[in-house]
C-alpha cells in the first residue's frame, strides 16, 4: 500500500454551463502511480488532462465540479480535505510546475524571493535554509551562475531558464509528487531539450513522483515510465511507455502515433508538381533584404536589425519553408513581403516586378496576390464578425462580389477548406481551434492568391488537427497552385510540406537548400544543432543525445578584430566555431554536397566528421 | 476547453471535419444576454424613471411652469404641494419636473457629443501615421491640463450663458478623456492580427477603423460614456449652482437649490428635493454602468 503514491479512482468532474445544465468532462478515470514513478497524461486539448492534473491538488477550475470518485495522495483522499486541508495538502506533498512560467512569476519581485516564497508562506525553515536549497536546486537544474541568478528578475532569464526556476519553486518544499503540466510547449526545440533533461535529472535524484501532462508523444516517451492516454475524458489506454509506443492496443492511440508519425517524413507528391513548373521567373525573389525596427539612422540601419542580407526564391507553385528558432526573424520576414514592416535596403521581386516596401503604392492586384495566414487563429478572426462576414469582405473588396454571388463563392470556399456550410452563419468564438484556422486559410484563398504566407499555422494546434491542417495545405496546392512562404519552428512540418528550405539565425540565412538538406548531414551547425534537438519518438533518446551533445565548446574569444559587422550570428552557440576565424572574418558561402549552401569557416567535410550522430541514429 | 471529442478518430488523412461539436456551438451562438445584478436592475430603474420624465414631466406637473401657486413660500410637504413650495411660492415638484429636461437633456447632449466626437478622432489617431497620433494626442493632453469647472467659467465669462453653450462647453470639456480613451483601445486592437490581415488586404483606413476597429471596443465606450453622462450632469449642476447656468426663470436642478438655498435654515424641501433628483440620477447612472462593465468586461475588447 505505501508503495502507491497516488490512486486515482472513478474520477468524475462536472462543468457547469451558463445555462445550468452540467457537462461531464472527466468521465470515471481510473490509474494509480508507484512512489518514484512518472506517469504521463496525454491527449489532445479539451480531453481532460489539465483537469485531471489539477484534481491532484485538489483543485477545479472555476465552474467546475468534483461529482464522484476518489483521489487519494499518499494516503489521503484530496477530495474529502477542507479548504485548510488542501492548503496543506498543497504546501507539503503535491507542487505544481504550469505551462507559461512568464505569466507564473511576478516581474516586480526577484527569482529568489518568488521561489522560496512556498517554504517561507507555509513556515517550512528559516529565509537563509531555503535560500540555500534553492541554490543547490538551482544548480541541480542547470541553471547557469546557480549562486546569483536569484538576484536577478524574471525579464532578466530566458524562457527555458524560466521555466526551470519555475521547477526550483515547486520543488523547495520537498513535495511528495509534483505536476508538470505542458512545461516546454512554448519553447524552442533547441531549449526544449535543455529543460527536459533538467527535469529528467532533478526528478531522478530526488526520487520525486511526477505526473507530466502532454501532447507530444516524444516528449513523454522521453520522460515518463508510464502512460495514460486520455481522449474526452476517458482513459484510453493505460501502459508502460515501451507497450504503448511499441504496441498500441487502442485505436485512438494508434491514430495519435500515425499523425505524430506523419509529420516525421513525407515523400509528398510535391517533387511532381515542382518538376512540372518550367524554370522561368521565380514568383518570389528576396535579394539582399534587411530589415528592422526603431529609428532608423542616417545609413538607413534601423535601431533594431532583425533580417540581414536575406537572399530567397520561391518558384511558382512550390513551397518555401523558413526555419528558425523564435527570434530569429520568420515573423518580420513574411510582414516584410506582405508590406507590413519596411525594408529598409534590398529588393523583393513579385514575379520579376519590384514589390514597393510599404503598403502604399502597391497596386491591388499585388495586395490580392500575396496572401497572410497567421499563427494564433484566435487573434486572427475578429471576434464581432460572422464567418460569412470575415470571408465575404476580400471576395467584395478584390472581385466585387455581393449578395447571391458572394454567398455562393462563401459556400465553395467553406467546402475547399472542408467546413460545412452552416459555418457561414456563426461567429468566430463558437468555432475549434482547427476550425479557426481553416477559415483563416478560407478568407486567403478567397482572394485567389499566387503566394500564401504561412506563419506558424500548425503551432498552436494538436497533433491530428495539425496533421489534417497540413493535409488541407497539400491538396489545396495540388488542386489551385498556389505557392507557400511555409514559416515554421518544427522541422518535421516543414520536412513534410516543403520543397525548399531556408535556415535563420539572428536574421541571417544561415542555410538554404532543398527539402533534402535536413535529412543527411553534413549540415550548417545551426542546421545540425536544429535537427538534433528534435526527439524523437523512442524510449531513451534524450539520454543518448545528452551523452553526445554535453562536451565543451571551443574556446572563442570574443571580437578580436573589433569589427563585428558580418561576423558569423551563431558563433556564440556553434560547436564547430574556429578560434581565429569566426571571431575574425564573415563568414563564406559555401556549396554542400546536398546542394545547400551555407555560411560557414568549415568545410563540407569537416561538418561531417563533426556531424556523425544523425547517421548513427 | 471543454470542448467535446468525440472518441472515435480513424486515420487523420481521413477525417474531414474537425470535431468541435455543434451543440457546444449553439449557446455560444445565442448573443450574450447581459443578465443585471439587483443592484445594476436598481440602476437601470432610476436612469429609465428620469428619462421618461425628462420626456414626460412637463405633461405631468400638477402646476404650469412658473405658476405663483402658493402663498407660502418654503412651504413643507402638503398634498397640495407633495414636494413643498419654493422662494416664491412655487409648486416645488412641478419645478423638478421642468427641470428634468434641462439636467437630463442638456447632460445628453454634451455627453453624445463628446464622446462621439472623442471616439471618432480617437480612432482616427489611432489608425493614422505616428504623426498624426503624436500631434493629436499633445493638443488633447493640452486641453486635458485645463480643469473642466474654470474653462467653463471662462467660457461663460466670455461668451454669456445660453443653453446651446453650455452643452458645448461641457462637450468641449469631457471631449479629450474621450478621446484618451477610446484611442488606448483602438491602439491595442490594431496590433490584433486581424486588423493586420485587412491591412496587408489593402484595406483604406477608414473601413479598418469603421468595421475591424469600432464593433470590439464599443462596449467599454458605451460604459464611458455613461460616465461621462453623469460627469457633465454634475458640472452642470456646479455651474448653476454658482448662477452661470441655465438662466431664470427657466431652471434646471442646480439653479433650483441654488435659488432655495435661503430655505436651507428652514429646512425647508425646496432645497432638499433637487439635490436628491440629483443624487439619484447620478447613483442610478453609476449602479448600471458598473454593473454593464463587469458584464461586457472593460477593456477586453479584443477577445471572446
Amino acid at each position: 500500500m505505501s508503495d502507491v503514491m497516488i490512486e486515482v479512482k472513478g474520477l468524475r468532474i462536472v462543468a457547469a454551463s451558463p445555462g445550468g445544465d452540467a457537462t461531464e468532462i472527466v468521465k470515471g478515470v481510473d490509474f494509480t502511480v508507484k512512489q518514484g514513478e512518472v506517469l504521463a497524461l496525454i491527449g489532445e486539448s479539451g480531453s481532460g488532462k489539465t483537469t485531471i492534473a489539477l484534481s491532484l491538488l485538489g483543485y477545479t477550475r472555476q465552474g467546475c465540479a468534483f461529482s464522484g470518485g476518489s483521489v487519494r495522495v499518499g494516503g489521503t483522499n484530496v477530495l474529502s480535505l477542507d479548504e485548510a486541508g488542501r492548503r496543506t495538502l498543497r504546501a507539503r506533498t503535491v507542487a505544481y510546475v504550469a505551462q507559461s512560467a512568464a505569466a507564473g512569476f511576478n516581474p516586480a519581485r526577484t527569482l529568489m524571493d518568488q521561489v522560496i516564497e512556498p517554504a517561507l508562506l507555509h513556515r517550512l525553515t528559516t529565509r537563509d535554509a531555503a535560500r540555500a536549497k534553492a541554490v543547490t536546486l538551482f544548480r541541480a537544474l542547470a541553471l547557469p551562475d546557480p549562486e546569483h541568478i536569484g538576484e536577478r528578475y524574471p525579464h532578466q532569464v530566458s524562457g527555458g531558464q524560466l521555466q526551470r526556476l519555475m521547477a526550483a519553486m515547486a520543488l523547495i518544499t520537498d513535495p511528495a509528487v509534483i505536476v508538470f503540466n505542458e512545461p516546454t510547449t512554448a519553447l524552442d526545440v533547441t531549449t526544449q531539450i535543455e529543460v527536459l533533461a533538467a527535469f529528467k535529472r532533478v526528478i531522478k535524484e530526488l526520487g520525486t513522483t511526477a505526473v507530466y501532462v502532454s501532447h507530444d508523444l516524444a516528449v513523454v516517451a522521453q520522460m515518463a515510465d508510464r502512460i495514460v492516454v486520455l481522449n474526452g475524458g476517458e482513459v484510453q489506454e493505460c501502459g508502460d511507455v515501451d507497450q504503448v509506443l511499441d504496441a498500441p492496443a487502442h485505436a485512438y492511440t494508434r491514430a495519435l502515433l500515425a499523425a505524430s508519425a506523419g509529420r516525421e517524413g513525407n515523400p509528398a507528391s510535391s517533387q511532381a508538381a515542382a518538376a512540372a513548373v518550367a524554370p522561368s521567373v521565380p514568383l518570389l525573389e528576396i535579394r539582399g533584404l534587411s530589415a528592422g525596427y526603431g529609428r532608423v539612422d542616417r545609413h538607413g540601419n534601423p535601431a533594431v536589425r532583425v533580417l540581414d542580407d536575406v537572399n530567397l526564391s520561391i518558384p511558382r507553385g512550390s513551397a518555401l519553408g523558413v526555419i528558425g528558432e523564435s527570434g530569429s526573424g520568420k515573423t518580420t520576414l513574411a510582414r516584410v513581403v506582405a508590406g507590413l514592416v519596411q525594408r529598409t535596403s534590398g529588393e523583393v521581386l513579385f514575379e520579376g516586378q519590384p514589390l514597393p516596401p510599404g503598403l502604399h503604392g502597391r497596386t491591388a492586384d499585388q495586395y490580392r496576390r500575396i496572401q497572410l495566414v497567421f499563427q494564433n487563429a484566435d487573434t486572427a478572426l475578429n471576434p464581432s464578425h460572422t464567418v460569412a462576414d470575415i470571408l465575404g469582405r476580400p471576395l467584395a473588396f478584390y472581385k466585387g462580389l455581393r449578395a447571391a454571388a458572394a454567398q455562393r463563392r462563401i459556400g465553395e470556399l467553406l467546402d475547399l477548406v472542408k467546413l460545412p456550410a452552416s459555418t457561414a452563419a456563426r461567429r468566430a468564438s463558437g468555432l475549434s481551434g482547427g476550425q479557426k484556422q481553416r477559415v483563416n486559410f478560407a478568407r486567403a484563398l478567397a482572394a485567389e492568391p499566387s503566394l500564401i504566407l504561412c506563419d506558424e499555422v500548425t503551432s498552436a494546434l494538436d497533433t491530428v488537427v495539425g496533421a489534417a491542417i497540413l493535409d488541407l495545405l497539400r491538396e489545396l496546392r495540388r488542386e489551385l497552385g498556389v505557392s507557400y512562404m511555409f514559416i515554421s519552428h518544427d522541422i518535421s512540418t516543414v520536412r513534410s510540406i516543403c520543397d525548399d528550405v531556408v535556415v535563420l539565425y539572428a536574421g541571417r540565412r544561415v542555410e538554404a537548400g532543398q527539402r533534402r538538406l535536413l535529412d543527411q548531414p553534413p549540415h550548417h551547425p545551426y542546421t545540425g544543432l536544429l535537427v538534433d534537438s528534435v526527439p524523437a519518438l523512442k524510449r531513451g533518446w534524450l539520454d543518448a543525445h545528452r551523452a553526445v551533445g554535453n562536451c565543451a565548446l571551443p574556446l572563442l574569444s570574443e571580437n578580436v578584430s573589433g569589427e563585428a559587422e558580418g561576423l558569423c550570428s551563431f558563433r556564440g552557440r556553434c560547436p564547430a566555431r574556429v578560434e581565429g576565424k569566426c571571431n575574425v572574418a564573415r563568414p563564406p558561402t559555401r556549396v554542400l554536397p546536398s546542394g545547400a549552401q551555407i555560411l560557414c569557416h568549415r568545410s563540407a567535410d569537416e561538418l561531417k566528421l563533426l556531424q556523425p550522430l544523425r547517421g548513427a541514429a | 476547453m471543454s470542448r467535446p471529442i468525440q472518441s472515435s478518430i480513424s486515420h487523420p488523412a481521413t477525417q474531414i471535419y474537425d470535431e468541435a461539436g455543434s451543440e457546444t456551438a449553439a449557446p455560444a451562438r445565442r448573443p450574450r444576454r447581459a443578465r443585471l445584478s439587483w443592484l445594476g436592475r436598481i440602476g437601470m430603474t432610476l436612469v429609465c424613471f428620469w428619462l421618461a420624465m425628462a420626456v414626460f414631466g412637463p405633461m405631468l406637473a400638477p402646476y404650469k411652469e412658473g405658476v405663483l401657486a402658493s402663498t407660502l413660500s418654503f412651504a413643507g410637504f402638503s398634498a397640495a404641494h407633495p414636494f413643498g413650495t419654493d422662494y416664491l411660492g412655487r409648486d416645488m415638484l412641478s419645478r423638478i419636473l421642468y427641470g428634468t429636461r434641462y439636467t437630463v437633456g442638456l447632460a445628453l447632449a454634451a455627453a453624445v457629443l463628446a464622446s462621439g466626437i472623442g471616439t471618432c478622432l480617437g480612432l482616427v489617431a489611432a489608425v493614422s501615421t505616428r504623426w498624426v497620433d503624436e500631434v493629436m494626442c499633445r493638443l488633447f493632453d493640452a486641453l486635458i491640463s485645463i480643469p473642466s469647472k474654470v474653462l467653463a467659467l471662462v467660457a461663460i465669462a466670455a461668451f454669456g450663458s445660453s443653453v446651446p453653450m453650455l452643452t458645448m462647453v461641457a462637450a468641449v470639456a469631457y471631449i479629450p478623456g474621450a478621446f484618451r480613451i477610446s484611442r488606448s483601445l483602438a491602439v491595442n486592437l490594431m496590433t490584433l492580427e486581424y486588423v493586420l490581415v485587412a491591412r496587408a488586404r489593402g484595406e483604406r483606413l477608414l473601413y479598418i477603423a469603421r468595421v475591424e476597429v469600432l464593433p470590439n471596443m464599443i462596449h467599454p465606450v458605451l460604459a464611458d460614456f455613461g460616465l461621462r453622462f453623469v460627469f457633465i450632469v454634475l458640472l452642470l449642476s456646479g455651474l448653476s449652482f454658482l448662477g452661470l447656468g441655465v438662466q431664470p426663470p427657466n431652471a434646471d436642478w442646480g439653479s433650483l437649490v441654488r435659488e432655495n438655498i435661503g430655505g436651507l435654515s428652514q429646512a425647508a424641501p425646496a432645497v432638499l428635493m433637487p439635490s436628491i433628483a440629483i443624487a439619484t440620477l447620478t447613483v442610478g447612472m453609476n449602479l448600471l454602468i458598473d454593473s454593464l462593465r463587469r458584464h461586457a468586461g472593460f477593456g477586453q475588447g479584443g477577445r471572446p
